[in-house]
């Protein structure tokens, strides 16, 4: 049954919940997009911070937006010896590197499952705001505070990573290395150390990124599971590499699900977000935001 | 003289001793069994384990089974199908088991169904669904409350009409048990003559219920059935808590898995009150029969070391009266015979610390005993509350019932 009330307000819920896709995928935009190293373990780097946004949580009373913030600097570190452990085990070797890249990413996913789940046991965590249950009312709309935080801290991040991959010398050798890694190495630069700060400043925005989850919905150690297909997804919708085009296909793929879920039946909303992905690649195979190679 | 006191009373002490303790010329009793230990079905099964080890230490305290030590076989099946096969292969063909017990849960369980009844095996069933339904194997029984395949529903959605509802809304997860329920369901709601204004399965994968939610609340139902799983359960109601569900929804809930476990419910707090749900026991007044407190008592002290839901409503005290059960049906036919065991179990109503149990033919429960119960006073993070009774009224057996519904849902829910 259609209702014109039903999609305005699928469509505003669609663009809240595709920004929150957005901040779980830049991450990924830019340890993939970026430096073409195959994260899989991206979602588990990202449940694991929201195990941290729980404990500070839960344990010091800390609101989840700021705890995500705190281990920043943490998940930095993590990010720099993950980064150098892959590259001298497996990028290093050669031409199958991919391939094995894979493995090891699977690999520490699982780990990084096993770990949480020895730590914090099988069962749900959620944390406590004054910004999550409650809901925003205009007439008979009604949108909950957590997803318009989502909201804003994904255009925030968007916008801070443009800026800085685009304004800063150290966001300017990150794009570099990822046009022409050779070139930068006769330039007398390190590529590796380069690509090994990017891939710290990818799992960095993951303090963030993971205190969103947790404050969208519970977490369990393998939740990791559910966002592998969506956080792909959009990252190679939006053009590999591209901020703003994260941020517009996870708008995009948001969208396109709520108003599935809420007008032609729920089962559909995945085969419709993927058929959308093929589609896009089949009319733009560099995505709708990469540039032609 | 004083030698021969000594000598008479070592006598005596030492054929008491024999007499009330396990005998230790013979072997012990095995019992063997799969149990999900790891994956999704774990915190379940853990319970469910320490349930029947409790129920192991008490007997072998008063002597173990026909005087032999009662001794547990258990593997972990992962929560999964597949491996439950060869698991209880390996029971029967090199651990050499004397009794088998079904892993929790339907999952598990059903492979193994063939097995027993190509072997002739009794197999004491642990909170599956339906999964002797195509088998009709006659060495079944299970432990879990359902009874009739339709009373699930039947219970929730009398509740209801009772209630003055008419129109009914289905919300359930696209997989087996959550639809195998909602088949049900509507089955029932056409006996009862309750038009369905929605009805929507969704993907296991759904992040966010807001627009599902939305939609539900424009269909206006009367009441509202929802098939869901844990991770599930918490999005539905925090959604509901936020966008609302209307004022004309007089009941709802119905078979929400999670919400009888104390983590899931301690996580989710003041978001449960109204919420009507299933469940298998609760501290209410009228759930106490002999033996019951003994054994909440311990299972408290050892669920801590066993890291283990430190409630145990669901499961644990079902884990131990299948063993009283066995305990039972043995010392009555006095032998080990399966066959016996089976036969016995099927003509006499035994006793339980979860009330008297009754099979019918398919060895599934005679009677409905599944509890439609209402959250009602919840205060987040606070898992001791639901030790307290009132917390969860019964509305569901009659005979069992601690209070009235509170209706509407959203009256309910302040």
């Amino acid at each position: 049954m259609f209702s014109f009330d039903l999609l305005l307000d699928a469509v505003a819920i669609g663009v809240l919940l595709g920004c929150f896709y957005a901040a779980v995928s830049l991450g990924l935009s830019l340890s993939f997009g970026l430096l073409d190293v195959p994260h899989v373990a991206h979602p588990a780097f990202l449940v694991m911070a929201s195990y941290g946004v729980y404990f500070l949580n839960e344990n010091y009373g800390i609101d989840p937006l700021l705890a995500g913030l705190l281990i920043t600097p943490l998940l930095f570190v993590f990010g720099l010896v993950a980064y150098r452990i892959y590259y001298e085990t497996f990028e290093k070797r050669g031409s199958d590197a991919g391939v094995r890249g894979i493995a090891f990413f699977f690999g520490v996913a699982f780990i990084i499952e096993v770990l949480l789940i020895l730590q914090f046991g099988v069962d749900q965590r959620s944390v406590t705001a004054s910004y999550i249950g409650k809901a925003w009312r205009i007439g008979d709309m009604r949108i909950p505070f957590r997803l318009l935080v989502a909201f804003a801290v994904a255009a925030a991040l968007t916008i801070l990573l443009t800026l800085y991959l685009s304004r800063t010398f150290m966001g300017r050798a990150i794009r570099a290395v990822a046009q022409d890694q050779e070139a930068l190495r006769l330039m007398g630069a390190n590529p590796i150390r380069i690509k090994q700060w990017a891939f710290g400043i990818a799992t960095a925005v993951l303090g963030i990124a993971g205190a969103l989850l947790i404050i969208v919905a519970p977490v369990e150690p393998t939740l990791d599971r559910s966002y592998i297909g969506r956080t792909f997804c959009v990252v190679v919708m939006a053009g590999l590499g591209s901020m703003a085009g994260t941020l517009v296909a996870a708008i995009i793929l948001g969208v396109a699900e709520t108003i599935v879920l809420t007008l032609f039946g729920a089962s559909w909303a995945p085969a419709v977000s993927f058929g959308m992905l093929l589609a896009v690649l089949a009319v733009r195979p560099q995505g709708l935001f990469g540039r032609r190679s | 003289m004083k030698r021969r006191t000594f000598l008479g009373g070592t006598i005596a002490v030492t054929t008491l001793g024999l007499a009330s303790r396990v005998d230790a010329q013979q072997p012990p009793i095995k019992i063997g069994m799969s149990m999900p230990q790891t994956g999704g079905l774990a915190g379940g099964g853990k319970a469910s384990l320490l349930g029947i080890e409790i129920w192991r230490d008490d007997v072998n305290a008063k002597g173990g089974l026909l005087g032999r030590k009662v001794e547990l076989v258990v593997y972990d099946d992962k929560s999964s199908a597949s491996e439950t096969p060869a698991i209880y292969s390996k029971l029967l063909d090199v651990d050499k088991v004397d009794l088998l017990f079904a892993p929790y849960a339907t999952v598990p369980t059903a492979p193994i169904m063939p097995l027993v009844k190509q072997r002739g095996l009794l197999l004491m069933g642990n909170f599956s669904f339906q999964v002797n339904s195509k088998v009709q194997h006659d060495m079944w029984f299970n432990n879990a409350p359902w009874g009739p395949p339709d009373s699930w529903p039947d219970s929730f959605l009398e509740i209801a009409q009772k209630a003055g509802a008419k129109s009914v809304a289905f919300l359930s997860a696209d997989q087996e048990f959550a639809q195998n329920l909602v088949v049900i369901a509507r089955e029932v709601a056409k006996k009862r003559n309750m038009p369905v204004v929605f009805d929507q399965a969704y993907p296991p994968s759904t992040v966010e219920f807001s627009s599902i939610v939305r939609a539900l609340k424009a269909a206006k139902p009367d009441v509202v059935y929802v098939s869901s799983y844990p991770p599930d359960s918490a999005g539905i109601l925090r959604a509901v808590n936020e966008i609302g569900i209307g004022d004309n929804v007089k009941v709802f809930g119905g078979g929400m898995v999670g919400l009888q476990f104390g983590a899931v419910m301690e996580n989710m707090g003041s978001l449960l009150n109204g919420v009507v749900n299933y469940n298998s026991w609760l501290p209410e007044p009228k759930m106490y029969y002999e033996g019951t407190k003994e054994f909440f008592d311990k299972y408290t002290k050892r669920a801590v070391e066993a890291k283990v839901d430190p409630l145990g409503y669901y499961l644990a005290p079902f884990g131990y009266a299948s063993g009283q059960l066995v305990e039972a049906a043995v010392k009555a036919v006095g032998s080990f015979d399966q066959k016996a065991i089976a036969k016995y179990l099927h003509e006499h109503e035994m006793q339980t610390i979860v009330g008297p149990m009754s099979f019918g033919p398919d060895g599934e429960r005679k009677e409905n005993a599944v509890l439609q119960a209402q959250f009602r006073g919840i205060v987040d993070k606070n898992i001791e509350q639901f030790r307290s009774p009132g917390k969860q009224v019964i509305l569901f057996p009659e005979k069992l019932k601690s209070g009235d519904l509170i209706t509407p849902f959203e009256a309910a829910r302040k």
